[in-house]
């Protein structure tokens, strides 16, 4: 068997010995089905055991395995080694995160800004059980289905530049989960969500880069929820000017 | 004692060259740089107007002049750059529902490039006339 290899450099950091990140090399048995999750698994039974990154489901949903594969924001799992063989493949933690160990990042602020744009419905009034469910036509959900299909692997963030220049933006992921429930018939607190969008820290900090878009692994887009709710906060400004509250 | 040591990775100042994408991005606004110099031309024009026909003239030949030649061109090409990238983005703002369908983008494309038509050959009538 004439075995070909596949060299796998790996950013690493061991928070309790490195000062910095330093880059290590890996030779891979290369086959044309194998992930790069499946690679990094592949190193850490077979070379190394100290590397880290995070993975759970292997197929794209849940959104665990981001990071830089040869500086692109891609989910570990959805990418293959046959795309870059025969050069070598280069990882690094997901940029714009603080690193917590090898390919581990940080995803405190990330989670923080999901939790602040109100992602839940908020009904006009509290229906009582026994009124059975709230109804909806398929183009009613339509409207809004594409910006809910997110599963927070943060690779938008990774690829937002905006965010990278300041940490305050709330950023691509949570306003786009913002836009699928303003969105949403049954919600009825676009009001309290419109404050949030028109701050500079909202919608404003986008200047459309577009980049989320392009490396979400789940079509989401949000560059288009977040330019759909720049002319909402337009509206909203334009009412506000003649119909204050 | 927790062995945390979170590492902030500093944004390298060449960011923007490290990607295509971004490089293209950077390309798009920085064309605003010079489509603000050739805009302060023209209302120097306006103003040289106002002082009477020899200062128009003579904002007139500065216009002939091949550095002037040249700004204009640049500006002229980071014009239809920008438009074509941007309207390329337009159907991402633009969300039209009809029968329950949303609208294709490219149509929303052919109606951004239909309307610059319009208007390009509006503003030639007005100049000719």
């Amino acid at each position: 068997m004439n075995a070909s290899t596949i060299t796998i450099d790996i950013l690493r950091y061991r928070p309790e010995m490195d000062e910095k990140p330093f880059t290590q090399s890996y030779e891979v048995p290369y086959s044309a089905d194998l992930s790069v999750l499946e690679s990094l698994q592949y190193i850490k039974d077979h070379l190394d055991s100290t590397v880290s990154f995070r993975w759970s489901c292997r197929m794209a949903i849940c959104g665990s395995c981001g990071m830089m594969v040869n500086g692109v924001p891609k989910l570990g799992c959805k990418v293959f080694l046959r795309d870059y063989y025969p050069k070598k493949v280069t990882l690094a933690p997901l940029a714009n995160f603080p690193i917590e160990r090898d390919l581990v990042v940080v995803m405190d602020d990330f989670i923080d800004k999901l939790e602040s744009v109100k992602p839940y419905l908020i009904p006009e009034k509290e229906k009582d059980l026994a009124t059975g469910p709230h109804q909806q036509t398929p183009l009613q959900m339509e409207k809004f289905k594409q910006f809910s299909m997110c599963i927070n692997c943060g690779l938008c963030y990774a690829a937002c530049p905006q965010y990278a220049l300041d940490k305050k933006f709330t950023g691509p992921a949570a306003l786009a989960l913002l836009a699928r429930y303003n969105r949403d018939s049954r919600d009825n607190g676009e009001a309290e969500r419109m404050k949030i969008v028109n701050q500079e820290e909202g919608v404003w900090g986008c200047t459309f880069v577009g980049y989320c878009s392009v490396v979400c692994p789940k079509d989401v887009d949000p560059a288009a929820a977040i330019q759909l709710l720049k002319v909402d906060s337009s509206k909203d400004y334009l009412i506000g000017m003649f119909k204050p509250d | 004692m927790s062995k945390r040591k979170p590492y902030v990775r500093e944004l390298p100042i060449d960011w923007w060259l490290k990607n295509a994408f971004y490089t293209k991005y950077m390309i798009r606004e920085g064309s605003s740089l010079f489509i603000t110099l050739y805009s302060l031309i023209l209302a120097w024009g306006v103003f040289r107007l106002s002082q009477g026909e020899a200062a128009f003239n003579a904002w007139m030949a500065a216009l002939h002049h091949p550095f002037s030649i040249i700004l204009h061109l640049i500006a002229l090409a980071l014009a239809l750059y920008h438009t074509v990238t941007w309207f390329s983005l337009a159907p991402k703002a633009i969300a039209l529902w009809i029968k329950g369908k949303r609208l294709p983008d490219k149509f929303i494309i052919a109606g951004h490039y239909g309307a610059f038509v319009v208007v390009s050959i509006f503003c030639l009538i007005i100049i000719t006339l």
